[in-house]
C-alpha cells in the first residue's frame, strides 16, 4: 500500500445522488488510501450540507473541498454549492465561480476533466444517476487519458440520462449496478499497487 | 501518471502566459492552471486555433489579440449583492463601526463589471455613509471597467439581483435604483458618484490608497498560494488598524503568510478584521 502511485476517484452525481451515495461511500474503510472528489449537482441558493451528512454516515473522512487545500488519500472531498471544483497538477483544489456548465455549477465535466489532467491514468472515473448529460465529455476525458471509467446501470439508476449519456460518448467504459461500483472501488488500491 | 497530451499542453499553457507577459502589462503565470487552461481551451476554439500553442504564436505576432483574449482570462460572473447574508452583515454589524470615522475609503478590489461596486455604493447610501466615503472600485480589465461605470446589465438578471438585495436587507425597492429600458437596466448614476475607477493589477501593482473597508470577492480563488499571498499582503498594507476585509464564501486566509495580521470577525461571511 506504500508502494501506490498518485490516484484518485472522481464521482459525478444528480437526480437520486443521495441514495446511491449512500451505497458507494459507506463501503469504502478508514484507511482507504485514495483521495474521492466527489459533485453532486444542487441548487446554487441551498448551503450544501452534503458533507455533513455523509460524514455521519461513513468510515472514511468526508469534507466539503476547500480552495488551494493539499489533497489527501482516505478523504471524501464534495464540491461545495455555486463552485465548480477542480484538481491542479500539484495535487492541491481549486474553486471557481465561472460560468455554470450545463446549467450546472459544479459541474461534472469540469471536476473530471481537470483530475484527468492532474493524474491519467491512475483516475478512476464514476458517473451516477442523473437527468442531464453533464459527466459524460468529463469521463471521456479520463478514458482519453488513460483512466478507468465506471458508470451506474441505467436501469438501476433513478435518473438514466446522465449514466446513458455516458455510455453512449464513451464505449469503453462498462455499465454496474452500485453494490459492483462500490466492490470495485473497494479494490481499486490493490490492483494499482500491484 | 499524467498522459503525454496533458504534459504538454501544461507546457504550452505556461509557454503561452510567458507569450502574454512579454507582449502586454498582464502577467497571468501565477493564477490556478486548471481553471485558466480550461478557459484559453475555449479562446483557442473561438480563435479557431489548433492548439495553445498556436494561439501562442498569433500572441507573439499579434499583441492586439491579448485585449481580446482578457475575457477569457479573467472571470466576469457576478451578481448584485451575491451572497446577501454577507451584505447583510456589512449593514448591521460591520457598517457601525465604520460609522465613527470622518470620512471613509472602501476599496473593491477586482470589481469586474461594477455588480459588488453598486451594491456597496446603495448600501452605504441606504445606511447615510454614502457622503463622507470614496469608493474605488479597480480592475485589470479595463472593458470591464467601462461596464462598471455604464452601470447598465440585461433586464432578465434583475429579478435575481432585486431579491438578492431584499434577503441583504434593502430598504427601498431596487428599482428605486434603476430606469429601465430597451431589455436593459441603468442605475442611477449619482450612485457612482463618489467612486474613483481605476485600472490596478494585484498582480503587479502596489498599494495604492488607504482604506477602511476592503471587499475582494471570488477573486483570490482565480490565483494561486503565491499570488493569494501577495493579494492579501496588499490588503494588509492598504487596511487601516481595525480595518476591515470581506472575502468570497469560499475562499479563506489559511494559505496566506498573512493570517496573523487579522482576527475573524465573522468566520461565516468570510469577514476579516485587521488588528
Amino acid at each position: 500500500m506504500k508502494a501506490l502511485p498518485d490516484a484518485a476517484v472522481v464521482i459525478g452525481a444528480s437526480v437520486g445522488a443521495i441514495e446511491a451515495l449512500m451505497i458507494l461511500l459507506p463501503a469504502l474503510p478508514a484507511s482507504y488510501p485514495l483521495p474521492v472528489f466527489v459533485v453532486v449537482h444542487i441548487p446554487p441558493d441551498k448551503k450544501s450540507t452534503l458533507a455533513e451528512l455523509f460524514a455521519q454516515r461513513c468510515s472514511i473522512a468526508v469534507k466539503e473541498a476547500e480552495d488551494k487545500e493539499s489533497i489527501r488519500g482516505g478523504v471524501v472531498y464534495f464540491a461545495p454549492a455555486d463552485y465548480h471544483l477542480l484538481v491542479e497538477s500539484d495535487f492541491t483544489l481549486s474553486l471557481s465561480n465561472e460560468e455554470p456548465v450545463l446549467f450546472s455549477r459544479p459541474a461534472i465535466d469540469v471536476l473530471f476533466q481537470s483530475a484527468a489532467d492532474a493524474y491519467g491514468n491512475t483516475l478512476t472515473g464514476v458517473v451516477l444517476t442523473g437527468g442531464s448529460t453533464d459527466g459524460a465529455a468529463g469521463l471521456r476525458s479520463i478514458i482519453d487519458a488513460g483512466g478507468k471509467g465506471l458508470v451506474q446501470s441505467p436501469d438501476s439508476a433513478e435518473g438514466t440520462t446522465m449514466p446513458r449519456a455516458a455510455l453512449a460518448h464513451c464505449p469503453e467504459a462498462r455499465p454496474f449496478p452500485l453494490q459492483e461500483i462500490a466492490a470495485l472501488l473497494k479494490s481499486l488500491p490493490a490492483t494499482l499497487s500491484s | 501518471m499524467k498522459s503525454t497530451a496533458a504534459e504538454i499542453e501544461a507546457v504550452e499553457l505556461q509557454l503561452l502566459l510567458t507569450a502574454i507577459h512579454e507582449k502586454s502589462r498582464y502577467d497571468f503565470r501565477d493564477y490556478s492552471p486548471a481553471s485558466l487552461k480550461r478557459r484559453l481551451l475555449q479562446a483557442k476554439d473561438h480563435f479557431r486555433c489548433a492548439s495553445l500553442s498556436e494561439l501562442q504564436h498569433r500572441v507573439l505576432h499579434d499583441p492586439g489579440l491579448i485585449p481580446r483574449l482578457l475575457p477569457y482570462l479573467t472571470v466576469q460572473v457576478s451578481e448584485l449583492f451575491r451572497d446577501p447574508s454577507y451584505f447583510l452583515t456589512l449593514r448591521r454589524d460591520v457598517l457601525p463601526h465604520l460609522r465613527t470615522y470622518p470620512s471613509l475609503k472602501v476599496w473593491v478590489a477586482g470589481c469586474s463589471s461594477g455588480e459588488e461596486l453598486y451594491s456597496m455604493a446603495i448600501l452605504f447610501r441606504e445606511e447615510g455613509l454614502e457622503s463622507r466615503t470614496i469608493f474605488y472600485a479597480t480592475d485589470i480589465n479595463t472593458e470591464a471597467l467601462q461596464k462598471a461605470e455604464a452601470g447598465i446589465y440585461e433586464i432578465d438578471r434583475l429579478a435575481l439581483f432585486s431579491e438578492n438585495y431584499r434577503r441583504a436587507g434593502g430598504k427601498a425597492s431596487l428599482s428605486d435604483y434603476y430606469t429601465a429600458a430597451y431589455g436593459r437596466a441603468k442605475f442611477d448614476q449619482t450612485l457612482k458618484k463618489q467612486t474613483v475607477f481605476s485600472d490596478h493589477s494585484l498582480v503587479s501593482d502596489s498599494v495604492f490608497a488607504e482604506a477602511h473597508l476592503v471587499s475582494c470577492r471570488n477573486v483570490l480563488i482565480y490565483f494561486n498560494r503565491s499570488l493569494q499571498d501577495r493579494a492579501v499582503g496588499l490588503f494588509k498594507d492598504s487596511l487601516v488598524r481595525r480595518g476591515f476585509l470581506g472575502i468570497g464564501a469560499k475562499e479563506n486566509l489559511r494559505f496566506s503568510g498573512h493570517a496573523d495580521a487579522f482576527m475573524e470577525f465573522n468566520r461565516l461571511e468570510r469577514i476579516y478584521q485587521k488588528l
